[in-house]
């Protein structure tokens, strides 16, 4: 199985990267599909709470760090090079002194500055306050007790110290799009006439239907980006997209598990499929507080008791991949030796027996309507836990509803898709016994064995000590199973032959490097 | 006729305030919260410390009687608050997709009336012919089928088959992008006006005082033109007024299959986010428009049948 998955991993990175050999064309106008919602929710990327508006942002804005996806882990953006202290906590940058700003002006460490002071002010309440929260004097700042943080310190207009209280990796929180890098002279325009660093410049927004952004002559990178226009638009309905995308009206579109077997049962289309496991661990959280999960045997029992494969093939339409514990197929610290949990009602029944539970039990599961994490799924586990004794009783909710209750505890399980990547040491904190269940410790796994791995990884220096020390940690919560290991997310997206330079983006398929996408001669005329 | 507008505006006014006060009770006790949904997606972990910035922004730290008084205030003054998404005043929020809407609501019915109209007219003068036949084997078809299938049916059709328009969006705000929307949604209410007029107009040709006009040596044409209409019309008037009046709340659909970007997509995004201001604000805004088509429609009854003003 593990064998047929890095084949196709590879054969896909293969079609997707194929046409790196031919010689990229440049001019052209992209249709991009923004297919996370009816609308853009601001311009202003430092303050939107949502997914959808990276979208428009990979184009305007640039970070600190951005994700390479081809090697999959952070790499430096800004900056040319970066050197770290021995403790590991203070990293010194050298900034990039190529780097313009949309209306002309040079990128320099005062900007870094007074973009990070932004995102930490707390009046501004800015989702990205979380990602430089690691910055040394961040906490003091946004308590009022300093009017700097003082972890942030400009040697020169291009060389920027940054302090950290913590030996961590700080391009997995630097590289994201809401931590982008704005003028320190923007004032109160980030929202109406956004300007960034990015390959391209902003155009147009019409409200609720799309954002149009056009090149950016003055870009840092050498001959990018190549295509000259870019309209973002928005479209929700999966069913509208795939009309769209068959028309060649859009050049991308993002498959549902429906239309990925459709996909793949057309000559054409099939060839233009890019998948990618995403860091995402659809799982079934079990909540200690109730009785019957306080025991690991009846956690073990309800993953033995499913018949996870059916599921994935059936209902899943093979668009995700078997989970065997928390951390993806993506991460550098899953076990590529590990085994999931295998289909044995027999024994689910041995383990409830053995756990007190011989005449099963009921309990409840928090579950919306996604068709791929979601009541479906519960509607296919029912039977099954029903034949060990287990009765369940789904209690649909709405997704707003969903990330209140579990997060407040107010469950005995729940469905969800959980971010458990690209930093692996992030996704397993979520199951440290300090991290708090209204953060992210969801099932409320406390487990002094399980700490002791995290927090020998945390403190290890060494990247691939610490990697093993995560594998061990992700192992181990394999075996206590504080939820069901359902699946990853197979995220797929199909793309028109004329479109070149997707990558596998793990930590979401969708949001794609602009500036290295270009389009052939075989393009209709209205992209050329 | 200016008394008569003028009492109607002030009877219009309990309807709005209480609404107002009906939209704020169900946000305020159902479940969920657009800190929560900040998470829905499970891309990122819960963060304590933006939920309380964020509430503390929007004023959902204080108490429900505080948060009410806030909101009534803000109402009086015609202030409907800020977007806890987009951080803007409602108003810009609302402003911006108000005009697609109405274009939408108004192009749909428009294609109603035009067609839905004069088909129950003809089918009415010609009961049983093949007219009659054919426009109510239509008319039940377009008041049965889903219109988010019609929509598909129709996409599938003039985009991808035939390549006439665009399969969605709004592109430049031209005719093109309006039609297969426009068409989607304005089909439900052509079946209901033209069984409607068919009905209507059926029922006055069988009254007395048109067998009357008939018996005086009326011509047909005098007899449907003077008598028929004008006694018609009153129902007609009626089934426009209410179809248009609900359209912008139907479009719903409509609007997310063609990334429409009108109210009512801008409304389903905000109800899952508990993007509660903008949430208020939308559904004040389509029962202000119902309002207002309802009082046209009283209007024009007035002008129709003097009676009804007098009433």
């Amino acid at each position: 199985m593990l064998k047929t998955l890095t084949l196709t991993a590879m054969l896909m990175l293969g079609a997707s990267t194929a046409a790196f050999a031919e010689e990229p064309r440049p001019g052209g106008v992209l249709n991009f599909v923004a297919p996370y919602g009816a609308s853009f929710a601001t311009l202003d990327i430092h303050a939107t709470p949502q997914t959808q508006d990276e979208f428009y942002g990979m184009a305007i804005h640039r970070s600190l760090y951005s994700w390479d996806s081809i090697k999959n882990e952070p790499a430096l953006e800004l900056a040319t090079s970066v050197s770290v202290s021995d403790d590991g906590k203070v990293y010194t940058y050298k900034l990039r002194d190529n780097a313009f700003f949309h209306n002309g002006r040079k990128m320099t460490a005062d900007d870094i500055i007074w973009s990070y002071k932004r995102l930490a002010t707390p009046s501004n309440a800015f989702p990205g306050a979380r990602y430089i929260a690691d910055i040394e004097g961040a906490d003091a700042f946004a308590s009022g007790k300093a009017t700097e943080i003082s972890g942030l310190k400009k040697i020169d207009d291009f060389t920027l110290e940054i302090t950290f209280i913590a030996p961590i990796n700080p391009g997995f929180n630097l590289m994201r799009t809401n931590a982008a890098i704005y003028p320190a002279d923007i004032g109160d325009k980030a929202a109406t006439n956004p300007v960034g660093l990015g390959p391209f410049k902003f155009v147009e927004h019409v409200p609720g239907s799309r954002i149009v952004v056009e090149k950016f002559d003055k870009f840092y990178e050498q001959g990018k980006p190549y295509l000259d226009k870019i309209n973002i638009v928005i479209m929700e309905d999966s069913a509208a997209r795939d009309v769209a995308f068959r028309n060649q009206e859009i050049d991308v579109t993002v498959l549902g598990p429906t239309q990925y077997v459709a996909y793949q049962g057309d000559a054409a289309l099939s060839k233009n499929i890019l998948e990618v496991a995403e860091g995402y661990t659809r799982n079934v959280g079990l909540n200690p507080n109730f009785a019957p999960f306080a025991d690991k045997r009846v956690r073990q029992a309800i993953n033995y008791a499913i018949d996870t494969k059916l599921i994935v093939e059936r209902l899943a339409k093979n668009k995700a991949y078997r989970a065997v514990s928390w951390l993806p197929l993506s991460s550098p610290a899953y076990d590529t030796t590990a085994q999931p949990y295998a289909y044995d009602p027999e024994k689910a029944k041995a383990l409830l027996a053995e756990a007190g539970f011989d005449k099963g039990f009921e309990f409840e599961l928090t579950a919306t309507q996604n068709e791929s994490w979601g009541i479906p799924i519960v509607e296919a586990i029912i039977p099954m836990l029903a034949k060990v004794g287990v009765t369940v009783k789904a209690k649909p909710v709405e997704g707003s509803v969903l990330s209140e209750v579990v997060p407040a505890g107010d469950f005995q399980a729940y469905m969800w898709s959980n971010n458990s990547g690209p930093d692996a040491l992030a996704a397993l904190q979520c199951f440290y016994s300090k991290t708090a269940q209204s953060a992210c410790n969801y099932a409320n796994y406390k487990n002094p064995g399980f700490d002791k791995l995290f927090e020998a990884a945390q403190a290890e220096r060494d990247e691939a000590a610490r990697t093993e020390l995560l594998k061990k940690a992700n192992n181990f919560l394999q075996e206590e199973a504080p939820v069901w290991f359902f699946n990853y997310n197979k995220a797929v997206m199909a793309y028109q032959p004329w479109l070149h330079g997707l990558k596998p983006n793990a930590t979401e398929l969708a949001l794609q490097d602009y500036e290295d996408l270009w389009i052939d001669e075989s393009a209709p005329a209205s992209r050329k | 006729m200016l008394r008569f507008i003028i009492r109607r505006i002030l009877q219009a006014i309990p309807t709005v305030i209480a609404v107002a006060l009906l939209i704020f009770v169900i946000f305020s006790v159902v479940p969920g919260s657009f800190t929560s949904s900040l998470i829905a997606d499970g891309r990122s972990g819960s963060d304590p410390m933006l939920v309380e910035r964020l509430n503390k922004e929007f004023g959902l730290d204080k108490s429900l009687p505080e948060r009410f008084t806030t909101y009534i205030y803000g109402l009086a003054r015609f202030d409907l608050g800020t977007s806890f998404r987009t951080r803007e005043p409602v108003t810009n929020v609302i402003g911006a997709r108000l005009w697609p809407s109405l274009k939408l609501a108004i192009a749909a019915m428009a294609f109603a009336v035009v067609f839905g109209v004069p088909l129950g007219f003809l089918a009415a003068l010609k009961p049983g012919s093949i007219l009659d036949t054919v426009t109510m084997i239509g008319a039940v078809s377009g008041l049965s089928l889903p219109q988010f299938w019609l929509g598909l049916l129709l996409m599938y059709l003039f985009a991808l088959q035939l390549g006439w328009l665009p399969s969605f969006g709004y592109g430049d705000g031209g005719l093109r992008y309006l039609i297969l929307p426009a068409i989607t949604l304005g089909l439900t209410p052509l079946a209901l006006l033209a069984r409607t007029t068919r009905a209507g107009v059926l029922e006055v040709m069988n009254a007395d005082f048109i067998r009357t006009a008939y018996s005086k040596g009326m011509s047909s044409g005098r007899v449907v033109r003077w008598h028929v209409t004008r006694n018609a019309l009153v129902l007609i008037v009626t089934t426009i007024g209410l179809q248009f009046g609900s359209l912008m709340g139907q479009a719903v659909v409509i609007e997310k299959l063609f990334s429409w970007p009108g109210l009512g997509s801008l409304l389903v995004d905000s109800v899952a986010l508990r993007d509660i201001p903008v949430v208020q604000a939308s559904i004040l805004v389509i029962v202000l428009w119902f309002l207002v088509i309802n009082t046209i429609v009283d209007v024009i009854y007035a002008a129709i049948d003097p009676r009804i003003k007098q009433d």
